[in-house]
């Protein structure tokens, strides 16, 4: 008696738990599944509140095709996004394997000092140096570049990726280097051919973030990027969501919206392990 | 073993011929990473303490004044507006992203089944940006196209459209519960590290001494995990501090500018009004702000962990 009642509760329990989970999962997913579905309605049905949130009058890809007739259209802006944050991830990934790499192995003068210098800019709100930002990119010629954007953005992620990645090479034994320079390996060969292969989980989660921050980033290119061809898709987006190419239409905000998570959300589901990896290794030390 | 001693010690000879340069080849790698952020970090803060001694404006002579653009700022009402403002937001949001994440994380704590599905969803908006968070909600909060206050008024709680956006009060909690729902996830995440570093054995051993659910997450839960609260901590402050995109694009500081942020007045003063120079004075008692928190950051995190 007494056992099956304390079943019956632990049941009970976990209908409860699985519940509330499910009720809180929908709560956080609803808005991005809102706008998805929602950005698929005809222009027409787009002007009206989004109850339902699926397309009711037929399915369209009308808000897509509005949305590219506003400004530069649409794919000029996402090429710039898509070039920004490519662009990001190779940079951050060069400079910071190969910084990893010499602060993990070396012994140089200033060593400590340097290493210390760039962990703590993260310290520092960038937020707060974007004007004299501003003028040296104008000086060195990349003032209104997505060259210039890309240069920030590599500055700002190496904090982050440079410790991730020291600490990367820092885990792999000493024993493989002299073995392989008994083989006659060089600096760079040893790099290449036998360092690469046992960090690369450590490359992957660095190269999610840089993507990641700089797909995603506001301000600075809101400031430095004043040409309206310069525009990466959240400055563009806000543009249109101003109102300043007219009447705001809320059916291309969806579908811009849907064109600047997708890919966040894409690349998060195949990475997660490394996502939540690198947040972990931030976390812990 | 004897046969790696063997290889490595004439290796280990070789290395010493070469050492000096060897080392010296390291600095070669972390060159680009410094010109980096020398270029566009070390000069544009030492900029920033330049800048902020002048009168800058985007065109023309700039000149030194001092201290001047200081002493103005001790008159600007609307910056320590804009601050008191910024520091509400900080309190409110930081306690109401604990508030959600907290239980969060101990409800994803638990293994069980269904809760790789679960951690995955409530995380899902951390990953979209905060520009791409804010656009989407400025059209949920969209008094006509809408979702909240049309469908408030499908369902007969209120008698007419409200405008979520037009006055203060409705306009702020709904920034709150767009920050909440793109940031729990993140600090929930965090907050999970810090709960499964605790030794298991510990609650098991509360448990058969009899004490109580709340008993035990008030005598170990928390103790063993200030570390981790520490830091979640920080950096809903730090980010909080900074707050910008959505202000900026679902509220443009209003209603009547009485949510205009710190980084959204100096973004006024430097790039509308470009008032360069008073822009670096003004980012400069930000950047204190940050620093001193930072530092706090730094004091909270020394402290071991651990029952003391």
């Amino acid at each position: 008696m007494a056992q099956a009642r304390s079943r019956r509760t632990r049941i009970g329990m976990q209908i409860a738990e699985h519940s509330t989970g499910i009720i809180a999962s929908l709560l956080f997913l609803a808005p991005i599944v809102w706008t998805v579905l929602s950005a698929f309605k005809p222009a027409q049905e787009s002007r009206q509140p989004p109850l339902p949130p699926w397309p009711t009058t037929g399915f369209s890809v009308e808000n897509y095709a509005t949305l590219n007739t506003f400004g530069d259209g649409l794919w000029l802006p996402a090429q710039n996004s898509i070039y920004v944050s490519v662009m990001t991830v190779v940079l951050s990934v060069i400079v910071s394997v190969l910084a990893g790499y010499g602060f993990s192995r070396f012994r140089f003068p200033l060593k400590n000092l340097l290493f210390v210098v760039i962990l703590s800019t993260i310290m520092i709100p960038f937020q707060s140096i974007l004007t004299p930002i501003f003028l040296v990119l104008t000086k060195i010629g990349l003032h209104n570049t997505l060259t210039g954007l890309v240069c920030v953005y590599v500055t700002l992620q190496l904090p982050f990726s440079i410790f991730m990645m020291r600490n990367a090479f820092d885990a792999v034994p000493r024993e493989i280097e002299e073995a392989a320079r008994m083989d006659g390996a060089n600096n760079v060969t040893m790099l290449l051919r036998v360092m690469l292969p046992l960090v690369w989980p450590g490359i992957v989660t660095i190269a999610l973030f840089a993507f990641l921050s700089a797909w995603n980033e506001f301000l600075a290119a809101l400031v430095l990027m004043t040409d309206q061809s310069k525009f990466t898709l959240p400055i563009m987006m806000t543009a249109l969501q101003s109102g300043r190419f007219g009447a705001i239409d809320w059916g291309a905000v969806q579908a811009g919206v849907t064109v600047m998570m997708v890919p966040c959300l894409v690349l998060f589901l195949l990475l997660q392990r490394f996502y939540i990896r690198g947040l972990m290794a931030g976390a812990v030390k | 073993m004897t046969s790696i001693a063997a290889i490595s010690t004439p290796a280990r000879r070789r290395k010493l011929v070469g050492a000096g340069r060897r080392q010296w080849i390291g600095l070669l790698y972390v060159a680009p990473a410094v010109a980096l952020v020398v270029v566009f970090f070390i000069i544009p803060l030492c900029m920033t303490a330049w800048m902020s001694l002048h009168n800058w404006p985007l065109m023309g002579a700039h000149s030194f004044i001092g201290l001047d653009n200081y002493w103005a700022i001790l008159r600007d009402t609307r910056f320590w507006n804009a601050l008191k403002f910024t520091g509400y937001y900080t309190v409110v949001v930081t306690i109401a992203i604990f508030a959600v994440a907290f239980p969060l994380a101990l409800f994803i704590e638990r293994p069980r089944p269904l809760t790789g599905f679960y951690r995955t969803s409530f995380f899902m908006p951390a990953v979209i940006g905060f520009a791409s968070a804010s656009l989407l909600w400025s059209w949920l909060l969209n008094v006509d196209s809408g979702l909240f206050s049309p469908a408030a008024f499908e369902l007969g709680l209120t008698e007419k459209k409200v405008n979520l956006l037009a006055t203060f009060q409705p306009a702020f909690w709904s920034i709150i519960a767009m920050v909440v729902w793109k940031v729990a996830g993140f600090t929930m995440i965090i907050l999970m590290t810090g709960l499964q570093s605790i030794p298991p054995d510990l609650q098991e051993a509360a448990m058969i001494d009899g004490a109580g659910p709340l008993a035990r997450f008030r005598a170990i839960t928390l103790p063993l995990m200030r570390r981790t609260l520490a830091l979640a901590l920080i950096l809903s402050v730090a980010g909080s501090v900074l707050a910008f995109d959505q202000f900026y694009i679902i509220l443009r500081g209003g209603p009547r500018n009485q949510t205009l942020t710190a980084v959204y007045w100096i973004f006024n003063q430097s790039f509308v009004s470009f008032k360069l120079g008073y822009g670096a004075a003004l980012s400069m008692i930000l950047l204190i702000i940050l620093v001193a928190l930072s530092l706090i950051q730094l004091r909270l995190l020394r402290q071991p962990e651990g029952v003391d």
